[in-house]
């Protein structure tokens, strides 16, 4: 057993146990996205990140694949880690803004802007799909190929698999397949619709049609003549 | 290649999970690439699945899945390669080729691809032909060093002709020796004489393997230029009475060490020489 303390609270967890699976363990959030129960953790999205040690020697780590250690202080919501986590997320944002899972986070954490060049990529790399493909599936019909920014995913020679059955696996678990609502707008960096939970349809006059099949509906009470 | 031969290849490392990178190696120095079959073949034999052999081979620039020519030249687009002009070179090669880094000209005969450091940063900005370095290349010399890998480069080649072999020159002047110890051309310390072309002087170095044409010049000699000649210690022209008989310029000579005669030609590019070892040119 080894017993460490998160935000101050002390936890005593099995050998083997990542600092993630403890902090949920005490209800502690932290957001995560290539992390998903039954696969193995990847760390490829850092958002994940909380900060251990103390003073000086104070690092960020990747909570889902940092192993519990005996004595050790994390802090899930310092600031450090905020700031760090919102960089992240609004990296995220800029290479796939149309994700509505990566715009959901940055509601959710209170990213307001984004400061890079969009990219509008299809992948952000998390490996979710190949991990569900190999793992899950047993698969192994699509994999990680090339290297830095000619990284990608595929099946081998970019034919098709003889081994995918086509079980659709890999397209449930991408945050990336899903995409956004693009309100009247659909290269804004940031939709914050969900954060400030206004219907974007009240601003109607920007819209040729409403959006919606409610009528009347129940946010704007707005009719459909 | 049959499975025959991979399974021999396999069997030499073992069809160990940790040799897949060795495995490939040896299978692309027998193809020049590796080919699709192969790689299904490897994945197969070894219990490996075709993804995990797949991400392998791409992941390293030193794998091509498409074949490759007969010459490679890589240009270094490294750091240090960059601000010293590897961009500019780059371009000069690929206008030269005719053809985008990472592809291969249409008779084969030459790959030009672009790499990130070849760990040679002093000597930027940096290409590879054949597995030959070539330091600090100036768009101008991008020509020669194309013609020089047209014509086939690379130690193996010299060292196993026969007609080549060093030889150790001094000044027929001064009887001083040419050779410079401090630095090694083709494996032998090369002849240094002081050139002097179009109100530039300076320093060059010929390889002393006679039949190899590789120098080194402090200055880009532009092609065709009929260069003077000096020696570092006496200062005395180097010039004899013959002329080349392949092109007119004027021949410089030297005296063989053991007896007899080398003089080569003048002009930056012509592979004009004669060597008289009968020594008859001494007297
Ligand atoms: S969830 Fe930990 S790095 Fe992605
Ligand atoms: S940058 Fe070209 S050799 Fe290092």
């Amino acid at each position: 057993m080894i017993s460490l303390t998160i935000n101050g609270l002390p936890v005593t967890v099995d050998k083997g146990t990542t600092i993630l699976e403890a902090a949920k363990f005490l209800g502690f959030p932290i957001p995560t996205l290539c992390h998903m129960d039954g696969l193995e953790p990847y760390g490829a999205c850092r958002l994940c990140v909380v900060e251990i040690g103390e003073g000086n020697s104070a690092r960020l780590v990747t909570s889902c694949t940092y192993r519990a250690e005996e004595g050790l202080k994390v802090r899930t919501a310092s600031n450090r880690v905020l700031r760090a986590r919102r960089m992240i997320i609004e990296l995220l944002l800029g290479t796939c803004p149309q994700s509505k899972v990566i715009q959901d986070l940055a509601s959710a954490h209170g990213v307001k802007r984004q400061r890079f060049k969009q990219e509008h990529e299809d992948c952000i790399l998390c490996g979710l799909c190949v991990r569900m493909c190999k793992e899950q599936m047993a698969a192994k019909a699509i994999g990680f190929q090339g290297r830095g920014e000619n990284r990608r995913i595929g099946t081998p020679f970019d034919i098709k698999s003889e081994v995918c059955r086509l079980c659709g696996g890999c397209i449930y678990v991408c945050p990336a397949c899903q995409l956004r609502c693009t309100y009247n707008d659909p290269d804004k960096a940031v939709c914050g619709g969900c954060a400030n939970l206004t219907p974007p349809c009240v601003e109607k006059e920007k819209f040729d049609d409403m959006m919606c099949y409610m009528s009347p509906c129940v946010a704007c009470e707005i009719r459909k003549e | 290649m049959s499975s025959a031969e991979i399974a021999s290849i396999l069997e030499r490392h073992n069809r160990g999970y940790g040799g897949l990178i060795a495995i490939l190696e040896e299978i692309q120095a027998q193809y020049g690439y590796l080919p699709q079959n192969v790689l299904q073949d490897v994945a197969e034999q070894t219990g490996r699945s075709l993804v995990d052999v797949y991400g392998v081979a791409t992941f390293y620039r030193a794998f091509s899945l498409k074949p490759r020519g007969r010459h490679l030249i890589s240009c270094c687009l490294g750091t240090a390669c960059h601000v010293r002009g590897g961009p500019g070179i780059a371009e000069e090669i690929s206008r030269q080729l005719g053809i985008q880094p990472g592809s291969n000209t249409d008779d084969m005969e030459f790959t030009f691809e672009t790499v990130n450091c070849l760990g040679a940063c002093a000597l930027g900005p940096v290409v590879v032909v054949d597995g030959r370095y070539f330091p600090k290349v100036k768009p101008s010399a991008v020509k020669d060093i194309i013609e020089q890998a047209r014509e086939g480069i690379g130690r193996i080649q010299i060292e196993s002709d026969a007609r080549v072999f060093p030889v150790e020159v001094s000044c027929a002047r001064c009887n001083h020796s040419l050779m410079d110890q401090r630095h090694v051309i083709d494996g032998y310390p090369p002849i240094r004489v002081t050139v002097a072309f179009n109100n530039t002087h300076g320093r060059l170095l010929l390889s002393s393997l006679y039949g190899s044409y590789s120098v080194d010049s402090e200055f880009d000699i532009p092609p065709n230029t009929v260069v003077n000649m000096f020696c570092p210690h006496c200062h005395a022209e180097l010039i004899g009475a013959a002329n080349c008989g392949e092109c007119g310029a004027p021949m410089v000579p030297m005296i063989v060490r053991g007896g007899g005669m080398v003089q080569i030609c003048s002009r930056k590019g012509c592979k004009g020489h004669i060597l008289d070892l009968g020594g008859s040119a001494l007297s």
